[in-house]
């Protein structure tokens, strides 16, 4: 709950009020709960429109339609007109060579947290919700109010975001 | 099946996420699997795209602070059903 308001809302402080404020909406309301959504859904729900509220009073608005850019930088890949390999790799993914133990260090999980940070809001919502939650694509979609593509769309921007950050800390890192 | 139109690398970084959702057409996910049998670069890259989504899994839950812990409980104790 805290890392879905901290999704929303910059400092700590008021995302702990959303997840305190959220706990007693729950309470208080918890006999309006028709079993028509799973509970879990419900809550997740409750969180994300206290903290939606929260945000716009901190001016941190949700552009729904930020999902822009390609999963991989385009000067990546070989021209279109490229004689055998037309958009082909032209600078090919580095391979990491990393045990996916030190994927969960401290440092590692720095990189992580601070690419989740940099994604416009849309994108960070549904990415906490699908990847951090565990929670599946048609609740995203009911909770967050979105179609089963744009929620897909931004789930692809956010991932692919999040893997180009590990991409350039790893070839930072093994460099030296 | 070696008629379909072969699928480059750089649409294929951009259906990743519609492939492990299973939301591609079947022509499209025949493409897709066709190209990965032939390109390492994009095998690496689908591995890199999954064990991202793994990680992403695992991070732990982020705790509230000693001070908001203390507030919620003092909050709870004071509700009572009406």
């Amino acid at each position: 709950m805290l890392r879905l308001a901290l999704s929303h809302v910059e400092r700590r402080a008021i995302a702990e009020e959303v997840v305190q404020e959220a706990w007693l909406t729950m309470l208080r309301s918890l006999d309006r709960f028709e079993g028509r959504s799973s509970l879990r859904t419900w809550v997740l729900g409750i969180v994300v429109n206290l903290a939606r509220s929260r945000a716009r009073a901190e001016r941190r608005s949700i552009a729904l339609l930020d999902s822009g850019g390609p999963a991989v930088d385009s000067l990546r890949f070989l021209a279109a007109d490229h004689p055998r390999w037309p958009h082909h790799w032209a600078t090919e993914p580095l391979t990491w060579g990393t045990p996916e133990q030190e994927l969960l260090a401290q440092e590692t999980r720095k990189v992580i947290l601070a690419a989740i940070d940099g994604l416009p809001a849309a994108q960070r919502e549904v990415l906490v919700l699908r990847d951090l939650e565990g929670v599946t694509a048609a609740d995203v979609c009911n909770i967050l109010g979105l179609n089963d593509t744009h929620q897909r769309v931004l789930l692809h921007r956010a991932r692919s975001r999040v893997r180009n950050a590990l991409e350039r800390y790893f070839a930072a890192t093994e460099a030296t | 099946m070696t008629d379909l139109p072969e699928m480059p690398c750089r649409e294929l970084v951009e259906l990743v996420t519609d492939y492990l959702e299973d939301r591609l057409s079947p022509i499209d996910r025949a493409r897709f699997e066709a190209h990965l049998t032939e390109c390492e670069a994009c095998r690496t890259y689908l591995e890199q795209f999954r064990q991202t989504i793994r990680v992403l899994g695992r991070l732990p839950e982020e705790s509230l602070s000693p001070e908001a812990r203390e507030a919620l409980l003092t909050a709870f104790r004071g509700w009572s059903r009406p």
